[in-house]
């Protein structure tokens, strides 16, 4: 299919010619600008990507990359993303939506896909808001939330979309921010790499509908307190003066400050392939604890679930062949009735 | 392995009839379902037509001697063109009372009925509902309108295997052998595809030559008891079938729609991407097709029936043949992915194997009450083009047929079957696969604009079609969405001129697969008092109602549509040529609402919805009434 060496691309190569309709000072337009950053470092034919969405505001995605897209019905992407690694998995499909496409009425197809370990990425855009309904309350918006279908508070719980997807057996699991679109980079090109589903939770800010929701964790001056950056194999460290960790308590993470007899040493180490550890991790929530970024789990472990269908069918073919129309038709018995 | 089956010890007149009904009925785990099909295969083999009915239980266990666990198995066979199961049973096998007190109703006046008397005792009239002190096989008023058999079959069974070597309950589940052996001999079938098949089966699949010995031994035992036993003063023997000249096979109707399925994709040169969801009475499907995996078949078992859609549209835009299937109650939840393959315009087929409704209804019984949900069960304007299979091997052909309509005009297509033809077999001429045309399928590699940019609903000017640009190919990215798309470009667009146009192009669309969908047929005369016109399984029963009413010199002719939208062109013109349209349909009258909407013809409809098929007797009746005779 392909003659020609691959081009090299820019991140405008990635734009389209339509005019993005996302509200001004939406959180979409960095993450969208760190996508166009970073496809043209993965080394992969620009025909050869496909963007996938549901429904929602984060849903518009794919009109705005000159790749190949499908813009699909509310909560079904991972279904569609699923088919289209099926009929071709050389295919690199991306899966872009919000949190109520994703959690919400996609929830079901969302587990299902983490747990085949589809080889896909999703872009999970979180802002804790149905914004393209104008305001209604989402899975991932607080307990008591006051909003339009909900005056006097929300009465449901909710999810924490990474200590789902770790239990959903999710094999790539991540969280970067809107506002840091180098981050973003960085986490992508990751999850891009990664073979198997990978699960990537954006905290993007819906500054109509949630405005500020993310702050604590977005803003230079109370982020280094509310969130802790992960890397493999280095102390867990956070705070304005690096003066803080986590370290484990019994069976508990803490937070403990260094100094005191308190030394980096002390500190718990990042393992990206501990599963118990990442879902610990998925679980801290500011203000008692640090909110992780960067990569919390990857495992390689697992197979894909489109390469496993090939191989089965490949396994097949080689076992007997391939099949015989006229042989599969003429199977069983059968007789013959002569002229007469 | 030859039995010497042919020499009668006693001499028994044979009687020459042209068709006979059979139906073996006992508890779901007396293996019915196995004694049918084994009798099929030796009347197909031998060379007569023969149509097939399973009665499943809904129940896979249910508590054994109780009537809703009974499961039957109707096989007529023919010495002429058949086209149904047959109405009346001539002969009824009934392994426990339950069997019998369910079945015996359908038996004809003055028919066979071959019971297995060791298990007609109290308890087992309790469990089915009979009066404790009523036993059926003393009713005089029965006895007086059927010819009542009594075999002791578990006795004779057990008295033939007792050195068998086997234990108590492996030697009463060869009891169904015994009884097929009794049926051999009453209607002089051999009993060598039989033998064959246990020897097979049980002796090499599953290693358990004792189990073959034990089922061939009480196969021959039950034939040479109705030999000898002088209980029948006469054999009926049922002559070959003059079929067409050419090699057969026996399908069923879910068979026929895998193997269809499989054969379009090759004819595309496409894998097929079947997903699905497990759903009585159409899983089936899923079983054949996740098999065949070296005939180019991907299949995905999904999390619901929308995910199955929803991936098979996802296969679609990504290049391959993408099919889903169901039953009504699946349909209804597959109906928002179908409007957005509506709206993406890419080639999508939908089996519906339709079963009884509303809700879970009764998931083994057939009806056929979805064809106004495949019609315009989706939001907005979404039309698709439907058809449906007329016969268990018809199924075949109209897979193929789906297939070649969703490509050429990049839609999707709804292939109603039911239960009735999906469970029931018939004899099937094997196609020569040379003679099938192949399916065309163009995936452009370059732009169609003269800018050098690439316009993804462009359309061809014959069909309407927009050309099917598949990911991976370099220059044609596009974007495809459920929001309304600008003629050409496929961008999103609210304008209110350009909506009015999509709306009445994609309908156009739809319609223009008339100009290459078959004619309708008319069977008997081409004009005349009244027109039985039917769609899908009731196909057999139509044809032949009209068949015995137009012997009996009434003017009825029979049409029967594979294509519910469009309809073929010359419809309307075949309505005006009858007097009187009459519609029998499964439901309460659906094609009829079409028909009289589209039309404007006065037409009548025959409903019933007892989950089962039409009797034809029924239908003459009807229509007579109808017509005024």
């Amino acid at each position: 299919m392909h003659d020609t060496q691959l081009p090299t691309y820019k991140p405008k190569d990635f734009a389209t010619d339509q005019d993005v309709r996302w509200c001004p000072g939406c959180g979409d337009y960095a993450i969208l600008k760190a996508v166009q950053k970073t496809l043209p470092t993965l080394g992969r034919r620009k025909e050869d990507y496909v963007f996938v969405s549901g429904i929602g505001c984060a849903a518009r995605f794919p009109y705005y990359m000159d790749t190949y897209g499908l813009h699909s019905i509310h909560g079904r992407a991972p279904a569609f993303a699923t088919g289209i690694k099926l009929a071709n998995p050389a295919l690199d499909v991306w899966l872009v939506s919000g949190d109520g496409d994703l959690l919400s009425i996609g929830g079901n197809h969302t587990m299902h896909t983490m747990r085949r370990n589809v080889d896909i990425n999703i872009l999970l855009l979180n802002n804790r808001i149905y914004g393209l309904t104008k305001g209604q309350y989402s899975p991932t918006s607080e307990f008591g939330k006051k909003t339009k279908s909900t005056p006097v508070g929300s009465p449901d719980y909710p999810v924490n979309p990474l200590s789902w997807a770790i239990g959903g057996g999710c094999t790539f699991v991540a969280r970067s921010i809107d506002i840091d679109v180098l981050h973003l980079e960085k986490v992508m090109a990751r999850a891009a790499a990664h073979r198997g589903t990978s699960f990537v939770e954006v905290y993007q800010d819906c500054n109509i509908y949630n405005h500020q929701t993310w702050f604590y964790a977005s803003q230079k001056k109370t982020r280094p307190d509310s969130t802790i950056q992960l890397e493999p194999g280095k102390p867990m460290i956070f705070g304005a003066d690096s003066d803080k960790g986590l370290q484990m308590d019994g069976t508990r993470l803490k937070v403990v400050e260094l100094g005191n007899g308190v030394s980096e040493s002390d500190l718990l180490l990042h393992d990206e392939t501990d599963r118990g550890l990442a879902f610990m991790l998925t679980q801290l929530s500011f203000p008692e604890f640090p909110e992780p970024l960067g990569i919390i789990y990857a495992s390689t472990e697992q197979e894909t679930y489109d390469h496993v269908v090939h191989e089965q069918i490949r396994q097949a073919i080689e076992m007997d062949g391939k099949g015989d129309l006229h042989k599969l038709l003429h199977e069983g018995e059968t007789w013959v009735v002569e002229d007469d | 392995m030859s039995t010497d089956t042919d020499t009668a010890h006693r001499h028994v007149d044979t009687k020459p009839v042209d068709a006979v009904a059979i139906r073996f009925c006992g508890d779901s785990g007396d293996g019915m379902q196995l004694t049918g099909g084994l009798f099929t295969n030796t009347a197909a083999l031998f060379g007569n037509d023969i149509a097939t009915y399973p009665d499943f239980p809904a129940e896979i266990r249910a508590p054994r001697g109780t009537t809703f666990g009974v499961s039957g198995f109707q096989v007529q066979f023919a010495s002429t063109d058949i086209f149904t199961p047959g109405d009346a049973v001539n002969a009824l096998v009934a392994m426990n009372p339950a069997g019998f007190k369910t079945n015996i109703m359908d038996v004809e006046p003055g028919g066979i009925v071959i019971v297995n008397e060791d298990e007609f005792n109290k308890a087992n009239f309790k469990k089915c509902g009979y009066e404790a002190s009523y036993d059926p096989l003393d009713d005089d008023e029965l006895n007086r309108r059927y010819q009542i058999v009594r075999v002791p079959m578990t006795r004779l069974t057990r008295e033939s295997l007792t050195d068998a070597g086997m234990g108590a309950k492996d030697v009463d589940r060869c009891r169904n052998m015994y009884a097929l052996g009794i049926v051999c001999w009453l209607y002089d079938r051999p009993l060598d595809p039989t033998i064959r098949f246990l020897d097979n089966f049980f002796g090499k699949k599953k290693d358990k030559p004792e189990v073959a010995a034990a089922n061939i031994k009480a196969l021959k035992a039950g034939f040479f008891f109705g030999e000898t036993a002088e209980l029948f003063p006469v054999r009926y023997q049922v002559a070959r079938a003059r079929l067409n000249p050419g090699k057969y096979r026996k399908i069923s109707g879910n068979e026929a729609t895998a193997l269809g399925f499989v054969t379009a994709a090759a004819k595309a040169n496409k894998q097929l991407v079947y997903a699905s969801y497990p759903i009585t009475p159409a899983s089936e499907v899923l079983h054949t097709l996740s098999r065949l995996k070296r005939y180019g078949v991907t299949t995905f078992q999904a999390e619901d029936e929308i995910s199955a859609v929803c991936a098979a549209i996802g296969a679609s835009f990504a290049g391959q043949l993408a099919l889903t299937g169901t039953s009504g109650p699946g349909l209804a939840l597959k109906g928002e992915g179908i409007g957005l393959a509506v709206m993406l315009e890419v080639p999508l087929v939908v089996i519906d194997v339709q079963r009884a409704g509303p809700s879970t209804g009764m998931p083994t019984k057939t009806e056929q009450a979805d064809l106004l949900m495949a019609l315009w069960g989706r939001p907005g304007e979404s039309p698709c083009i439907v058809v449906a299979p007329r016969s268990p091997s018809d199924c075949f052909d109209m897979a193929i047929e789906a297939f070649r309509l969703a490509v050429r005009y990049m839609c999707p297509v709804i292939y109603l079957s039911d239960g009735y033809i999906a469970n029931g077999a018939e004899p099937w001429l094997l196609p020569d696969l040379d003679a099938i045309e192949p399916i065309q399928i163009e995936h452009p590699s370059e732009t169609n604009n003269p800018d050098g940019t690439f316009l993804p609903y462009k359309r061809d000017p014959e069909t309407l079609a927009r050309p099917w640009a598949i990911p991976g190919t370099e220059g044609l990215e596009h974007r495809l969405g459920g929001l309304e798309k600008e003629a050409d470009t496929g961008n999103v667009s609210y304008d209110p001129e350009n909506h009015d146009q999509m709306v009445r192009t994609r309908a156009a669309k739809v319609l223009k697969a008339a100009d290459i969908i078959p004619l309708l047929e008319v069977r008997g005369p081409e004009s005349g008092d009244a027109l039985l016109l039917g769609w899908g399984g009731t196909y057999g029963t139509i044809t032949t109602a009209g068949d015995e009413l137009r012997e009996a010199g009434h003017s009825v002719s029979t049409a029967h549509l594979q294509y519910l939208n469009p309809f073929p062109k010359n419809l309307p013109d075949v309505l005006g040529r009858f007097k009187t349209i009459i519609i029998p349909e499964i439901n309460l009258g659906q094609l009829l609402k079409v028909i009289r909407a589209e039309y404007l013809i006065d037409a009548v409809g025959i409903n019933e919805m007892r989950g089962k098929m039409f009797r034809i007797a029924d239908l003459v009746e009807k229509t007579l009434q109808i017509i005024g005779r």
